[in-house]
């Protein structure tokens, strides 16, 4: 199951009897349960991963313990029922948005075939409007009247174990991508509404290991890898080593180093993993190139926020070191760099809940002079923002025939096109680094865009189908330009589609490679002293060069 | 079963009032009902607006469908991410009187291959807009009921509204187009297989309900010909609170009337309070401006710290100085003779 061929899951997906076939189920859905079988789900957290973080949040993350999803007794407290109406009613008093997106939904059906799960599974609880029904129906019962008075004719339902099924398997089949709530009349964002289930799931003890533990090491080494301080400079070292066999530059990048004019905060992957590595060299010949006066931190070595699947305390408490290491270390503004929800908890959250940032100065280009107005009070600015910049300024020595043997499109990643609105800044230093840029069609891009199908801590290997049929969307998209214009490449701004888009093209669409905006920036830098360049930062060999 | 309980519950109501206005109790339909109707309406209405309104919106969540304020070389989409209250105050306009997030709308196919396909779907926009536009083109009609005088613009609206001329008295286009309106939502409803699963009978049952008030209103009107005087004496009244049964209304005016204190008395709690709810969502009414402007949480727990960078020095301390990371604290002193040597 877990890890079919193209074909067969091609075919299942456009002719298995599914809603989206226009097979209907024969049952309510209310009356289908939820059934887990190996590769459907999430494995559950570690009991130690719930202890580390219930001892900084104690009751947050519920009791640990070794339970099996497939198994019929969750272990779950005697009192889980209460747990969760409670925890509802208390996150009801918290967010509005809850308690509008739980009364005002009209079922009208804008939003279900807009989700990527249910356009690749087809299962009737992906459209984003029932999988709100899903909790929606508990509210009903429990906090309405009519849903006191006519039950089930209003939509109303008890809460149970197999309620509680449902919500696990539905909120982790959920990337928070938002594309629904573009849609909905009412702006109703499913998104919101899973956020709020996973907290309730995690207070009865019910969370994932692949959320959990990442989370865990963020905060505990300060990045989701776990890469202690020693050892993320030595990586960072070994990427400068290629840079320079590459371009003949040496690069010292900096760590930790206190009264640095800017502090660079990008996701941890950039420094390990494949292609993200990438995307960091092409980060360290930006910074070299411009002369930039940075800093990276060990304490503060991770963008991305684990914190933000689980709930607004941990997401807060991963958030609050880029502060306190901006802080510590006197810099005076904040560079973020390629990362997804990094930029969600950012952009939306990150002032309200750790600033205000008074320490810092309200950002500045130190080379072209912008003033970064749009982040004056958060005071950080968005990697893409300052290289479109840079080059508007004419800042950057350019050679985008470096890039040539790359025919490039661009995947809006859901955080920042959705939730931020960063859409024109990676496509105008896209065209100025390469000379084949490609758009998919126009209902896959902008805040249209499909996700990678694998976010919010759903990249995990052991639910490779669904992230496959999650992903076909995208995938189709890229299809459709590779068919049309040769696209190779499929660049993107963010770590978890890095990593996850690479999966799913070497699935659906193999032959493309996936890669960070910065990468190729970097490959089309003209740096000063360089010698002459035979390959690209993945030691491919450039056009031209290739004999 | 979805379908039918709704619509045997509006058939249901209809009895009932055809039987209570028959056998004398006029005066509780015409009179007590539509009061108490009104009553459970407004109270219902603000109760839950406020109920809203309590809980606060801790972080600007607004969904951006478009380029954002960012340098000023590029162009911001000022209506579907807009950074400042006018471009709000845009996007919620356009959002309420036209139905732009609908206007959006696409469908999607799968086919062999997989692949698939997106094709623009503006039907459910249309069909929402013909119905609510015809809707309170009947609402601010009814005024004239109520008014006396009554107002200039009820009778441009009238006019508008009767231009056609077909027949007499002059056929309203606006009670055709709601007929038709809510004949197509109810067949969407049931003929496309997405929207006929989730649907539930609290979907079919204002469908179907407002439905009969139009029907009755329009063979009110046109076929059994009441008696306007009368019912204007009874709106009038109402609206004065002297309310006076003159004469004999009909039956079809006690369903009538009878069906609408009904909707009024579901509509607080009931999904149609996305009446309410749309002007409130706030994916939809806030400026993405949050790099920009602080904004204050009021549950914010300052007290909530990260993992300190002291405690992440002290267990990493060893390997940071080995590394040549600058480290707050230095190590302490070995013995001294390992330092000797
Ligand atoms: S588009 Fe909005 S109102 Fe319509 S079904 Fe979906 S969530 Fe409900
Ligand atoms: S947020 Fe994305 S994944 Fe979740 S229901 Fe909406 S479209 Fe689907």
């Amino acid at each position: 199951m877990a890890n079919m061929k193209v074909g067969e899951l091609g075919v299942s997906v456009a002719r298995e009897p599914s809603l989206m076939t226009g097979a209907v189920p024969s049952k309510d859905w209310w009356d289908v349960p939820a059934v887990f079988k190996p590769g459907n789900f999430c494995y559950p957290a570690k009991p130690e991963m719930v202890e580390y973080h219930s001892k900084s949040l104690p009751g947050k993350f519920g009791e640990s313990r070794v339970w099996d999803p497939q198994s019929d007794d969750w272990k779950l407290p005697e009192n889980w029922k209460e747990i969760i109406i409670n925890g509802l009613k208390e996150r009801l008093d918290k967010f509005r948005s809850l308690k509008i997106f739980m009364d005002c939904c009209v079922r009208c059906g804008a939003c279900a075939d807009k989700c990527h799960f249910f356009l690749g599974t087809g299962d009737p609880k992906n459209m984003p409007v029932l999988r709100a029904e899903l909790m929606r129906s508990i509210y009903r019962n429990e906090f309405t009247k009519a849903g006191k008075i006519l039950g089930k004719l209003a939509g109303a339902r008890e809460m149970t174990f197999g309620v509680l099924k449902e919500w696990f398997m539905y909120f982790y089949q959920c990337t928070e991508c938002r594309r629904c709530s573009v849609f909905c009349p009412y702006g109703i964002d499913t998104a919101e509404i899973t956020m709020m289930a996973r907290e309730l799931l995690h207070l009865v003890g019910v969370g994932t290991n692949w959320i959990l533990e990442p989370a865990a090491n963020s905060n505990r080494t300060g990045n989701h890898m776990g890469l202690q301080p020693h050892t993320l400079k030595e990586n960072m070292e070994y990427l400068c080593d290629d840079i320079e066999s590459i371009t003949g530059i040496k690069i010292t990048p900096s760590w930790n180093r206190k009264g640095a004019e800017i502090l660079i905060i990008n996701p941890s992957a950039d420094v390990f993993a494949e292609p993200g590595i990438y995307t960091c060299m092409g980060y360290l010949l930006l910074f070299e190139h411009i002369g930039l006066d940075y800093t990276f931190s060990t304490y503060a070595s991770e963008g991305g926020n684990f914190g933000s699947f689980t709930n607004n305390e941990l997401m807060k408490r991963l958030n609050a070191k880029m502060y306190a290491e901006a802080k510590r270390l006197g810099v005076k503004w904040i560079l973020g760099g390629e990362c997804g929800h990094m930029w969600r908890v950012l952009h939306q959250y990150m002032d309200t809940m750790n600033g205000p940032a008074d320490f810092l100065e309200m950002p500045k280009s130190p080379l072209t002079g912008t003033v970064f107005e749009n982040a004056a009070s958060t005071k950080m600015v968005h990697l893409t923002e300052f290289t479109a910049d840079l080059i508007r300024h004419g800042k950057l020595k350019i050679d985008p025939s470096r890039n040539n043997h790359r025919r490039v499109t661009y995947h809006d990643s859901c955080n920042p096109a959705r939730a931020m609105g960063l859409l024109d800044e990676p496509r105008y230093v896209l065209k100025n680094v390469v000379n084949s840029f490609h758009e998919m069609p126009e209902n896959t891009i902008r805040e249209s865009t499909f996700c990678c199908g694998s976010g919010t801590g759903l990249n995990t290997g052991e639910i490779m189908d669904l992230r496959m049929r999650a992903g076909l969307p995208r995938a189709n998209a890229v299809q459709y330009v590779k068919d049309k214009h040769d696209v190779n490449t499929l660049s993107c701004i963010c770590a978890i589609d890095r990593a996850t888009l690479t999966a799913l093209v070497d699935f659906w669409v193999p032959g493309t490679q996936v890669c960070g905006v910065s990468e190729l920036v970097g490959n089309a830098l003209v740096m000063d002293g360089e010698k002459e360049r035979e390959s690209g930062l993945r030691f491919e060999p450039l056009e031209g060069m290739e004999g | 079963m979805k379908i039918l309980y709704p619509f045997v519950a509006v058939l249901g109501l209809i009895v009932i009032a055809a039987v209570g206005s028959s056998i004398g109790m006029e005066a509780l339909f015409g009179i007590v009902f539509p009061y108490l109707a009104l009553l459970i309406f407004i109270g219902g209405f603000i109760n839950k607006v406020v109920g809203w309104a309590k809980s606060p919106v801790p972080f600007r969540i607004p969904t951006t469908c478009g380029q954002a304020n960012s340098l000023p070389w590029i162009k911001q989409d000022m209506l579907d991410c807009p950074s400042t209250t006018p471009g709000v105050i845009g996007r919620m306009v356009l959002e309420i009187f036209l139905f732009r997030s609908l206007f959006r709308n696409t469908q999607a196919d799968v086919y062999d291959g997989p692949k698939l396909r997106y094709g623009s779907s503006k039907y459910l926009w249309l069909f929402a807009l013909l119905f609510h536009y015809s809707f309170l083109v009947i609402l601010v009609r009814h005024l004239r009921l109520f008014a006396d005088p009554i107002p200039f613009f009820v009778n441009i609206l009238e006019f508008a509204d009767g231009f056609l001329q077909i027949g007499a008295p002059h056929i309203y286009q606006s009670d055709l187009v709601i007929i038709g309106a809510i004949a197509l939502l109810f067949l969407r409803r049931i003929l496309l297989t997405n929207v006929r699963y989730i649907s539930l009978p609290a979907d079919y049952f204002p469908l179907f309900l407002i439905f009969a008030i139009a029907v009755t209103g329009m063979l009110m009107r046109y076929v059994t010909r009441v008696d306007v005087v009368n019912i204007k004496t009874l709106a009038v009244g109402l609206a004065t609170f002297k309310p006076v049964i003159a004469g004999d209304l009909g039956m079809m005016f006690y369903i009538h009337i009878f069906l609408v204190s009904t909707l009024l008395v579901y509509f607080p709690f009931s999904k149609l309070m996305h009446l309410g709810g749309v002007f409130m969502s706030p994916t939809r009414n806030l400026a993405n401006n949050s790099r920009m402007v602080r904004h204050i949480n009021p549950w914010n727990d300052p007290n909530l710290k990260p993992h300190s960078y002291a405690s992440y020095e002290d267990e990493y301390r060893e390997f940071m100085v080995d590394a040549g990371i600058p480290v707050d604290k230095e190590l302490p002193a070995e013995t001294p003779a390992a330092e000797e040597a």
